[in-house]
């Protein structure tokens, strides 16, 4: 079992692809992110001049703020809607268990543009009126009837229970198999103590599940920072730069403006975040109470 | 749980579940129901009622002028193509990862393994740039390189799962029997292997055809766009005007993910939260 031609001829096509495709593409972007402007035209050695501007560009600014914003009330949200529902589905439902836990994950496995789509429909306003309009009528609120996508105050909000609809059902699956491992003698004793169900949650429940819900804010986090294709699909990062995320703007820069070397270094500063912010928070995880 | 069934908690509990999987669902019901319904249909009735008919003629004008025909096309060799590789290639390196005995064999693990974290905004632009000097933008090997790429992490950690609860004895017996590493790969691990493949293979599924990032960047020629690109695209160009066959297009998209998930639904959630529960 230690052929070593065996070994390299299966390992190496997909290291090679990996390393490739994965890994020298990263090294790469940094030593971009040390240039102005882009190959073959006018690409300079500038050292940390873009990180530098990057501090001063607004647009870059407000990239960042909307993405932590969106971060902070997306991730929270799922996982917390997950966890609510799979203590509902584990407490109150009694049969099809299956079948709520089927229905629910179907969000997840949608495209984000089909999802985009659909939601833009949903929200319209001219020429027809979309499904959240068309119920407005019916229930006679006329005065909410609005181009929810249109405006700034509204389109980020929309954005955010698009994300959130996506990806309830995964985390609420998630958290209903670690809430069924749970041993039932531990919630009859603590029952049989008299402790009521906020102190049952609370003293047993969330000790139990502490763990996976880390896991769970960890795995929602890597999908919020990456903020790009739901935002993209549903309002292109409008209106003005109202749901701009920080790979948009990095797409933006390089893609629309040809400036290659200052993408790279959004780009680098979006894995520097990704990698920080994932070891507090999985070393958080791992503390014990 | 006897108890349970007389509480008021409990009965509010069931009405709020009834509540949420409707919000899940129905928005799904709507765009097929939609996709039924002719222009005026939009105009005059709320958006909410049930078509009067089954009009399908929004799927034909999807399908030829919306150019789904072609990005279905497109979409679906290049994740076709891909995942034939990421089955050849995972299987592979996961079972020299996992049964064979080597010496920087966990340093090539936990290589591939982080590549599970890497945010694929950060390779975009190097990405664009070799793909652009080897001339391969705009055609479906600059897609099926990169799906293969970033299909590998995750397949590896999946298939490793399955690998490491698999018992050593039957290779060994094969061996000492007199087979080679590849027949024993062939003829005992990978038959073994049938559930973890098909897990690996549906999730990698909807990664590749629900890709939005990667086709956008490489892709700009219109004869070349996968579903999600086109989707995008004939939105901006028709989505305001033309409602049946935007909601035609959409439907169609959404398909073969619905298809699959209806016939593999435990495999896709194992598959799919296996990072998180195994991680």
């Amino acid at each position: 079992m230690s052929d070593k031609r065996a070994i390299c001829l299966m390992v190496m096509p997909s290291l090679l692809i990996f390393v490739g495709i994965v890994f020298v593409p990263i090294v790469w972007t940094f030593v971009y992110s040390l240039y102005s402007g882009m190959p073959g035209f006018n690409f300079q050695f500038t050292g940390f001049t873009n990180y530098i501007e990057m501090f001063r560009n607004q647009h870059t600014m407000d990239s960042f703020r909307v993405n932590w914003r969106y971060i902070m009330i997306v991730t929270p949200l799922q996982v917390s809607f997950g966890l609510l529902i799979a203590l509902m589905v584990h407490f109150s439902v009694r049969r099809n268990k299956t079948l709520v836990r089927t229905v629910v994950f179907i969000p997840t496995i949608l495209p984000a543009v089909a999802v985009a789509q659909m939601f833009i429909k949903m929200l319209a306003l001219i020429p027809n009126h979309g499904l959240v309009n068309a119920l407005l009528d019916l229930a006679g609120l006329e005065q909410f009837i609005q181009p929810w996508l249109g405006q700034t105050s509204t389109a980020f909000t929309w954005l955010c229970v698009m994300d959130i609809w996506t990806a309830v059902g995964f985390h609420c699956v998630i958290i209903y198999g670690a809430l069924v491992d749970v041993s039932e003698e531990i919630i009859e004793a603590a029952r049989i103590d008299g402790a009521g169900r906020l102190r049952l949650f609370w003293n047993i429940l969330l000790p139990c599940l502490k763990t996976i819900l880390v896991t769970c804010l960890v795995f929602s986090f890597t999908g919020t920072i990456k903020m790009f294709e739901s935002a993209t699909a549903l309002t292109r990062g409008g209106p003005g730069h109202a749901t701009t995320s920080m790979t948009m703007n990095m797409y933006e820069n390089a893609f629309t403006y040809n400036q290659y070397g200052y993408g790279s270094a959004v780009a680098f500063m979006i894995l520097l975040q990704c990698i920080v912010v994932t070891f507090i928070v999985s070393k958080l995880g791992r503390e014990k109470f | 749980m006897v108890k349970l069934k007389k509480n008021p908690l409990a009965i509010a509990g069931k009405i709020l579940i009834v509540i949420f999987v409707l919000v899940q669902v129905y928005p799904i019901f709507w765009i097929f129901m939609s996709a039924f319904k002719t222009t005026e249909e939009f105009s005059l009735s709320a958006s909410y009622a049930l078509p009067q008919s089954i009009h399908w003629q929004n799927f034909i004008d999807a399908w030829t002028r919306g150019r789904m025909n072609i990005y279905f096309k497109n979409s679906a060799i290049v994740t076709v193509v891909s995942l034939v590789f990421i089955v050849l290639f995972s299987t592979t390196s996961a079972f020299a990862l996992t049964k064979m005995r080597w010496k920087l064999r966990g340093k090539v693990m936990s290589l591939f393994l982080s590549g599970i974290m890497v945010p694929t905004a950060v390779v975009l632009i190097p990405l664009y740039t070799i793909y652009k000097g080897m001339g391969i933008l705009n055609t479906y090997s600059s897609l099926v390189l990169t799906y293969i790429a970033f299909g590998l992490s995750l397949s590896i950690f999946l298939l490793r799962g399955y690998l490491t609860a698999m018992p050593d004895d039957m290779m060994e017996a094969a061996v000492i029997d007199g087979a080679n590493i590849y027949q024993v790969f062939t003829y005992i691990v990978l038959p073994l292997l049938k559930t973890g493949i098909v897990t690996m293979l549906v999730i990698q599924f909807y990664f590749r055809w629900n890709d939005l990032m990667f086709s956008m960047t490489f892709i700009s020629d219109n004869t070349m766009r996968t579903v999600q690109t086109g989707l995008l695209f004939f939105s901006d160009q028709y989505g305001n005007r033309n409602w049946g066959a935007i909601f035609a297009c959409i439907a169609i998209s959404v398909t073969p993910t619905l298809a699959i998930y209806v016939a593999l639904n435990k495999l896709v959630i194992e598959g799919m939260t296996a990072g998180a529960v195994k991680g």
